[in-house]
C-alpha cells in the first residue's frame, strides 16, 4: 500500500528526498567556484600572511614578523588615520544630505520622479571613470588658484569627499525615500493633531521611525568609506607622496610595489578584513540597541 | 491653497537648478571630448570655439591608438557572460540550500554570507595567482571567478526569496512527477523573476565598472576592460592624450546611462532591495 507521504511526514521531507540525488547539479557549479574564487584564497591568504614569500611556492613561515612589520609602517598607520577620518567625514556628510534630498523629494511638487533619477545616476559609474571626471573638473579650478589635486593632501581629501558624495547621495536618498514612503501617515497626522511642530515632527516621529533605514545606509556608507579603492587610485593615486593614499591603496602598493614585501602586503590585508568586520559588528550593534528603545 | 502651490513651484525650480548642477560634471567631460587636446587642460570650463573645436576626432583617437572597441567589446562579453551564469547557478544553488536541510547546506549558506564582509583586498593577491595557475586569465575564465566572488551575495538574496515561496507550490509540482529539476525550471524560476531582475542589475553594475579584480586576472596583453583602458591611458608615462581620454570617459559613460534610462525603475527597485538585505 502507498503511504500518504505528505500527511504523515514532516512538512518538505518529501520536497527534500525527491531533491537530494540532485544535489550535484544544484550546488556543485556555485560551490566549486566559490571554492576556488573565495574560500581558498582566503585560507591561502590567511596562511601567507604569517609567510615570507615572493611567489607562493616559496613560502617560508615566519610567525608574526610580518604583522610586526604592518604595525611599524608609518605610512599604513597613516593611511589607516586618513581613511577612518575620511570615512566618518564621509558618512555625515554623504547621510545628511541623502536625508534632506529625501525628505523635500517625498513632498507635493512636480518633477519629483525626474530629480530622482538625476540624482542617482552618478552611482551607476565606475569608480575609475568617476575619479579621471573630478580630475579634470577640480584640477581646472585649483589651476586658477596655482595649485594642484596632487600637490595636497588635503585638497586630495575633500576632493574625494566630493567624489564620493556626488555618487552615493542618490543612492542613500532612494533607501531613505523607500524607508519615508512606509512611515503610516496616520502616525504623522497624529503627532499633528496633538499640536507638533514640524521640527518635532521631524525628530520625534520621522527620524525614530527611519532608524531601519538610517542603520543600513549608516553601515553602508562606512563600510564604503573603509573599502574605497577605484576612486583613490584614480583621482590622486596616493600623491602627494602616499599621503593621500588609503587603506586598500596602501595594501594594493604593498603587495605589487614593494619586492619581497608581499608577506606584509598580506598581514594588511588580513588587518583590514578584520577592522571591516569588527566596525560592521559593532555599527549593527549599536543602531539594533537604538531600534529596540523606541 | 494658493501659498501651498507658488512654494511647490519654487521648489520645482530650485531643484532644476540643483538637477542641472548635479549633472554638469558629466557635461564638462562632454564639452572637452569635442576640444583638441592642448585645450582641455587650460581652458576646461569653456565651449569649444572655432579654434579649439576637433569633432569627432578625439573619439577616433581612442578608437584606433588605444583599441577602446575591443575593449567595449569584452567588458561586455564579461559582464554578459557572468551575470547570466551568476544568476542560473546561484539561484539553483539557493533553492537547493533552502529546501534541504544539512550540516553541507548550513554551511555553504553561513560561508556566502560571511563573504559579502570580505574586503576584496584580503584575497586580492591569491585569487589572482590562482586564476594565473589554473588559465583562468581569460574572459571566458574570469566568469568563474566573477561566479565565484559574486555568488555572496546572490545566494543571500535568492535564499530570503525562496523562504517566502509556499513549499505546497513545489510539493504539487513533485508529486505531480515533475523532476527536481523540471520543478525549478518551469515552477520556482519564474515565482522569482522580481529577485532575478534585482540581482542581474546589482551585479551588473558591480561587473560593469570593476576594475582591480580583472586588472589583476586578466591576461593585460591580450584583455583589457574598458576601466583598464581608461587607467591605462592617464598612468602610462610619457604623454598624456587628454582628448583621447575624455572620449574614453565618455564612451563608458554612455552605455551606462542608456541602460539605466530604459529601466530606470526595476534599478532602482532591485538597489533598493539588494540595500535593505545587504
Amino acid at each position: 500500500m502507498v503511504r500518504p507521504l505528505l500527511f504523515t511526514e514532516k512538512e518538505g521531507v518529501f520536497v527534500e528526498k525527491a531533491m537530494k540525488r540532485y544535489m550535484p547539479i544544484f550546488v556543485l557549479p556555485t560551490f566549486c567556484a566559490f571554492t576556488l574564487g573565495f574560500i581558498a584564497p582566503f585560507i591561502m591568504g590567511i596562511w601567507l600572511s604569517f609567510c615570507k614569500f615572493t611567489t607562493v611556492t616559496d613560502a617560508k613561515f615566519v610567525g608574526f614578523s610580518n604583522y610586526i612589520k604592518a604595525f611599524q609602517d608609518t605610512v599604513f598607520r597613516h593611511s589607516f588615520w586618513y581613511t577612518a577620518l575620511f570615512a566618518v567625514v564621509s558618512l555625515v556628510v554623504i547621510n545628511v544630505f541623502a536625508f534632506a534630498l529625501a525628505m523635500a523629494l517625498t513632498q507635493k511638487m512636480r518633477g519629483t520622479n525626474i530629480f530622482r533619477t538625476i540624482f542617482f545616476m552618478p552611482n551607476l559609474i565606475g569608480g575609475i571613470v568617476l575619479g579621471y571626471i573630478w580630475q579634470l573638473i577640480f584640477d581646472g579650478i585649483l589651476s586658477n588658484y596655482n595649485t594642484a589635486l596632487k600637490l595636497n593632501e588635503w585638497l586630495g581629501f575633500w576632493g574625494l569627499i566630493i567624489l564620493v558624495s556626488w555618487q552615493q547621495i542618490g543612492y542613500m536618498m532612494i533607501i531613505y525615500i523607500a524607508g519615508l514612503q512606509s512611515i503610516p501617515g496616520d502616525v504623522m497626522e497624529a503627532a499633528q493633531i496633538d499640536g507638533a511642530t514640524s521640527w518635532q515632527r521631524l525628530w520625534k516621529v520621522t527620524v525614530p521611525m527611519m532608524m531601519p533605514s538610517i542603520t543600513i545606509c549608516v553601515f553602508l556608507s562606512i563600510t564604503n568609506g573603509f573599502k574605497l579603492f577605484d576612486q583613490n587610485l584614480s583621482l590622486t593615486a596616493g600623491e602627494p607622496a602616499k599621503m593621500s593614499e588609503m587603506m586598500a591603496l596602501n595594501i594594493y602598493n604593498t603587495f605589487y610595489g614593494r619586492t619581497g614585501w608581499e608577506g606584509v602586503g598580506q598581514a594588511k590585508a588580513v588587518l583590514f578584513f578584520l577592522l571591516v568586520v569588527m566596525i560592521g559588528m559593532l555599527q549593527l550593534r549599536a543602531t539594533r540597541s537604538k531600534e529596540v528603545q523606541q | 491653497m494658493k501659498w501651498k502651490n507658488k512654494l511647490s513651484w519654487a521648489g520645482t525650480g530650485i531643484f532644476t537648478i540643483l538637477g542641472v548642477v548635479y549633472i554638469l560634471p558629466i557635461l564638462v567631460v562632454l564639452i572637452n571630448s569635442f576640444k583638441k587636446k592642448v585645450f582641455i587642460n587650460k581652458e576646461p570650463f569653456t565651449l569649444p570655439a572655432e579654434k579649439t573645436f576637433v569633432g569627432l576626432e578625439n573619439y577616433r583617437a581612442a578608437i584606433d591608438k588605444y583599441e577602446l572597441l575591443s575593449a567595449v567589446g569584452w567588458t561586455v562579453f564579461i559582464t554578459i557572460g557572468s551575470v547570466l551564469v551568476i544568476l542560473i547557478c546561484t539561484s539553483m544553488c539557493a533553492w537547493y540550500i533552502t529546501r534541504v536541510n544539512t550540516r553541507f547546506t548550513k554551511l555553504v549558506y553561513l560561508l556566502c554570507v560571511f563573504s559579502m564582509v570580505v574586503p576584496f583586498q584580503m584575497v586580492m593577491f591569491t585569487l589572482s595567482l590562482i586564476a594565473d595557475r589554473t588559465r583562468l586569465n581569460t574572459p571566458w575564465g574570469i566568469i568563474i571567478i566573477y561566479l565565484g566572488f559574486g555568488a555572496g551575495l546572490a545566494v543571500f538574496m535568492f535564499c530570503g526569496f525562496v523562504k517566502s515561496i509556499p513549499l505546497e507550490i513545489e510539493e504539487a509540482a513533485m508529486i505531480d512527477g515533475c523532476t527536481p529539476l523540471r520543478t525549478f525550471f518551469s515552477v520556482v524560476l519564474p515565482i522569482m523573476k522580481p529577485t532575478y531582475i534585482s540581482v542581474g542589475i546589482l551585479e551588473t553594475m558591480w561587473i560593469w565598472n570593476d576594475f582591480l579584480l580583472p586588472y589583476l586576472v586578466l591576461d593585460l596583453n591580450k584583455y583589457k576592460t574598458i576601466s583598464i583602458i581608461i587607467q591605462y591611458m592617464k598612468g602610462s608615462y610619457g604623454r598624456v592624450d587628454m582628448g583621447a581620454i575624455m572620449a574614453a570617459l565618455i564612451l563608458a559613460i554612455i552605455p551606462v546611462i542608456i541602460f539605466y534610462l530604459s529601466c530606470q525603475k526595476h534599478i532602482i527597485k532591485g538597489v533598493a532591495a539588494g540595500a535593505v538585505k545587504g
